[in-house]
């Protein structure tokens, strides 16, 4: 009974082959060409348009970063320059002034020790003619004392 | 039908039953080819509607038809290889999307709503020329695709590892259209049947799972066949060396 269903002996069944499948075969094929030129080609252009834009856009970006990074280079290659530059000159200018402080000081110290034996001298001399005078005013006194002492006898 | 004591209860089911059109000395199935025209209809109405307006940044259906060309385009090309799968990309995706709108058109759209003075509408799929005209093209696109991509040569394939494999490769011919249109028309009328049936016997909730198994079932048996499809053809452009 099964059989006489799906095969369906006279008409109809599941197996019923007839000009439907060359006809549907002959709609694929048609469905084939319609969707080719209606789907699969403009997609497949946009799609690959998109791809191709993205492509070449990473390329320029990777090579602007390129670019960046080299130039980052440079400018960090600039500012060492020039902080070993600055260095220098700092450097320079402490040993300039160093040598400066070192020159004056030792300028003052030799004039304050000319000055000092200068004055040394001038109060040893003054001292000498002190005492002498002293001496003299002294022997003076005693003479005088000495002759008042001999008038009052 | 009614003379079928066990097929009683599934009467309204008219499994086997055509509406026949008459064109000439030739007879069709009218039903398959009406549902196919609808289907294929909201298939090319979707198609022109997405591609009308095409921008760089997809908007709207275009990215569902970008979406659908990248799946199909990464089929094809996983199956037949870099080098030409760009000439069977549109055979590849045509089988993919007409069996998947026929499969799920039949699953979703309630064609019993239209009364039929013989047979039903479904899905196109559930009809063994259908899925037979498929396969047969299947069949004849990988002997092209073999033939004009290397000649003769491609006859090199039926003793590839050893002569021994020459009786397989030739009964394989036959058994892979074969076993593409009855996996493909068996699935899908199966699964019609099994519906049907739930339907018949208990008409609320319990066919709702079984609906949503179908739709499952229906997406991967159109996988299946255009994966095969590409890979038969893949198979038959393939290099020895």
């Amino acid at each position: 009974m099964t059989s006489l269903l799906l095969f369906g002996a006279a008409e109809g069944g599941l197996f019923d082959f007839d000009a439907t499948l060359p006809l549907m075969a002959v709609q694929v094929v048609l469905l084939t060409f319609i969707l080719n030129a209606l789907f699969f080609k403009p997609v497949g252009r946009v799609v690959e348009e998109r791809e191709n834009y993205v492509t070449s856009s990473r390329a320029e970006a990777k090579k602007k970063l390129a670019e960046v990074e080299q130039l980052e280079s440079d400018l960090k290659n600039q500012l060492k320059e020039a902080r070993q530059a600055a260095q220098k000159v700092i450097n320079d200018a402490e040993e300039d002034s160093e040598k400066l402080y070192r020159e004056a000081l030792a300028l003052a110290t030799s004039e304050a020790n000319a000055s000092r034996e200068e004055a040394r001298k001038e109060i040893d001399s003054q001292r000498d003619s002190a005492l002498t005078q002293l001496k003299s005013d002294a022997d003076k006194l005693g003479e005088l004392i000495v002759e008042r002492l001999l008038a009052a006898k | 039908m009614g003379s079928l004591p066990f097929f009683l209860p599934f009467a309204e089911l008219e499994v086997g039953q055509h509406l026949y059109w008459q064109i000439g000395n030739l007879r069709i199935h009218g039903q398959v080819f009406m549902t196919s025209w609808l289907l294929i209809g909201a298939l090319l109405t979707l198609v022109v509607v997405g591609t009308k307006k095409m921008e760089r940044d997809p908007q709207g259906v275009q990215n569902l038809l970008e979406f659908l060309w990248d799946y199909i385009r990464d089929l094809a090309r996983t199956q037949i290889g870099e080098k030409v799968y760009r000439d069977w990309m549109p055979f590849i995706g045509t089988l993919f999307l007409f069996i998947f709108v026929s499969n799920w058109g039949g699953a979703l759209v309630p064609w019993r709503l239209i009364e039929l003075p013989s047979g039903e509408l479904g899905a196109p799929t559930a009809d063994i020329n259908t899925t037979v005209a498929l396969a047969l093209l299947v069949s004849l696109s990988y002997f092209y695709a073999g033939l004009s991509n290397k000649g003769l040569r491609y006859f090199e394939y039926y003793v590839h590892p050893t002569p021994i494999m020459l009786p397989f490769k030739i009964v394989e011919d036959f058994t892979k259209p074969l076993s593409l249109s009855f996996r493909l028309f068996g699935n899908i009328l199966a699964d019609e049947l099994v519906v049907a049936v739930l339907v018949f016997l208990v008409p609320l909730i319990l066919p709702v799972p079984v609906m949503f198994l179908g739709l499952f079932t229906s997406a991967i048996q159109a996988l299946i066949f255009a994966t095969l499809a590409a890979y038969y053809i893949g198979e038959a452009v393939e290099e020895h060396h």
